[in-house]
């Protein structure tokens, strides 16, 4: 039997961006994980950074000073976008995976409605919330 | 057979609960402070890294906890989340050990490092404070 | 756009080839097609094999959306071929693409041995161990029709791949086995017939499990017969973790169904009678004992 030529044929992290017509959903699933890994790269430095205030106020006044002004405040407003994306979407997740807003399995009735109906209105409040808290926090870092 | 996968992501969502509220709460009293008011939270005026109100909220023992509690649920959900992210790029199962290592090594690092810090703070603030 | 029944529109259906014995990679081909308001994309392949190319190749079968075996990427979206109207999508072109994240053995043909291996992985079938009951029957297996819902939907899996296709997560990771082994896992898993919750539940617990979706619902957007894999994937992580945070108070005893010998009487307590028959006279074929 001649061996099966096969042509590999995987989306790969390409498929993440341009694979095809995709839904809202699978960019909330991208953004997620963007703003997941930009905060974890912040978390693990800010530990670091304010954990000076141990050291009494000169030690804090130093620290404060090395991360303050022009590009670092702008690097805090991303910072109040990426968790208020990350969380309002968290909490989206959270509800939909341990299976309180997928919705009841019901006999597939065309034109067939998914768990994703049930929970895009939940989805967009969430995205309104997040929105708003990025105006507020916007206003605060830049207004003030 | 341990029920592996199972408890790690049980334990992913119950930490992002936990710092959905506990780190809502810091993004209020950094960020929101001036619009919220949050005079409980910043007594000494409205900046909230002003060394006096980092001295209010360092000398109480419920911070230094909610302090260690972030720390904990926060460098678990965000390298765990991270090594997921890794292991779905196909890494060889020596990668794989690596990473799980190096993320543990840091993780418990900084853990140590942070707890210090938070109960370090707390004698400095009190010390300040008399 | 109104069309008379007649009337032909030229539509090219650009089809991703690749020729294993010639190609060392696939490359698009130009076919011009007549089609008539009705024609789905399968008829577009015939009409191609009959007259202008016998080497363009597919897989089909029932051409009425029932077999699974024509699913291929239409205008880049996982789709049944013989369900899709050729007007509905396209007005110029039409790009056909066999299904991604499968290999590709010939021209439109993917290779699903691997969607196939993953899904018996999960062990799709029910496993009880009252084997002498089930080589003589004494009574039948009942369920409930509360039971028969909760996974109904998710018995209309018609294998096609489209889902494995349209995910994110398979499209780079060899160990996640995808939505449509998971959505047939679960559905076995929560069927009450089944006594194996113990076996699925270690097999679910490793990478052969759901750990690794997180909801891009593609799998649900594209499912043409509307099984909602993403929904069962979500319920079988909740039956997963509450079963480990010990939430599920009853359940997973034994399976269902059969009463010991002394206690049957046919039918469970919990079932309610059928109403009164409303001929008079009628005689029921299966009288209480």
């Amino acid at each position: 039997m001649p061996e099966k030529i096969t042509y590999p044929n995987r989306l790969g992290l390409k498929g993440w961006v341009v694979g095809g017509r995709w839904g809202v959903e699978r960019y909330l699933f991208i953004l997620h994980r963007l703003t997941g890994l930009g905060l974890v790269l912040y978390f693990l430095m800010h530990i670091v950074v304010t954990s000076s205030r141990a050291l009494g106020v000169a030690w804090w006044e130093r620290a404060m000073g090395a991360v303050s002004g022009g590009v670092f405040t702008i690097g805090e407003f991303l910072i109040v976008v990426g968790f208020a994306f990350h969380a309002a979407n968290g909490i989206r997740l959270v509800l939909i995976e341990l299976g309180w807003l997928t919705g009841k399995a019901e006999e597939p009735i065309y034109p067939y409605k998914s768990s994703l109906n049930v929970q895009r209105p939940f989805m967009i409040v969430m995205m309104i919330l997040a929105a708003v808290v990025i105006v507020m926090g916007g206003l605060e870092l830049f207004a003030h | 057979m341990s029920m592996r996968q199972t408890k790690l992501w049980s334990w992913h969502v119950i930490a992002g609960v936990v710092l959905l509220v506990l780190v809502g709460l810091h993004m209020a009293i950094m960020h929101l402070n001036g619009i919220l008011n949050l005079v409980g939270y910043n007594p000494a005026g409205e900046d909230p890294i002003a060394w006096e109100n980092v001295v209010f909220r360092a000398q109480q023992v419920t911070f230094m906890i909610v302090y260690i509690l972030v720390l904990a649920a926060g460098l678990f959900h965000g390298l765990y989340g991270t090594r997921t992210i890794l292991f779905e790029l196909n890494p060889s199962p020596g990668v794989r050990t690596l990473i799980t290592t190096v993320f543990l090594i840091l993780g418990i690092g900084l853990f140590i490092f942070g707890s210090w810090a938070a109960i370090a703070a707390r004698s400095t603030a009190l010390a300040l404070m008399q | 756009m109104s069309q008379t029944k007649n009337q032909t529109t030229d539509i090219v259906f650009r089809v991703r080839r690749f020729d294993p014995g010639q190609d060392d990679e696939p490359n698009y081909e130009d076919f011009t097609v007549p089609v008539k308001p009705g024609m789905v994309v399968l008829d577009g392949l015939w009409w191609i094999k009959e007259n202008l190319d016998a080497t363009l190749s597919w897989r089909s079968s029932c051409r009425m959306g029932v077999c699974g075996s024509c699913a291929m990427m239409v205008n880049s979206r996982p789709m049944l071929s013989c369900n899709t109207q050729v007007l509905d999508v396209a007005d110029q072109v039409l790009l056909l693409a066999p299904l991604p994240n499968f290999d590709i053995i010939r021209d439109l043909v993917p290779d699903l041995m691997p969607m196939l291996e993953n899904h018996r992985k999960q062990m799709p079938w029910i496993v009880r161990d009252d084997g002498e009951e089930q080589e003589a029957p004494t009574d039948q297996y009942w369920q409930t029709p509360h039971e028969l819902e909760k996974y109904l939907q998710f018995s209309y899996c018609i294998k096609c791949g489209a889902c494995m296709a349209a995910c994110p997560i398979v499209a780079i990771d060899n160990d996640y086995p995808g939505p449509q082994p998971l959505a047939q896992g679960y559905r076995y898993l929560i069927d009450t017939r089944d006594g194996a919750f113990k076996e699925r539940k270690k097999i679910l617990s490793t990478e052969a499990g759901p750990w690794s979706c997180h909801y891009a619902g593609e799998c649900s957007s594209v499912c043409p017969k509307g099984v909602d894999p993403a929904r069962a994937i979500q319920l079988m992580k909740r039956e997963l973790v509450f079963d480990y945070l010990r939430l599920n108070k009853k359940r997973y005893q034994k399976p269902a169904c059969l009463l010991p010998p002394e206690n049957r009487s046919g039918r469970r307590s919990e079932i309610p009678e059928p109403p009164a028959f409303t001929v008079e006279g009628a005689v029921s074929n299966n009288p209480p004992t």
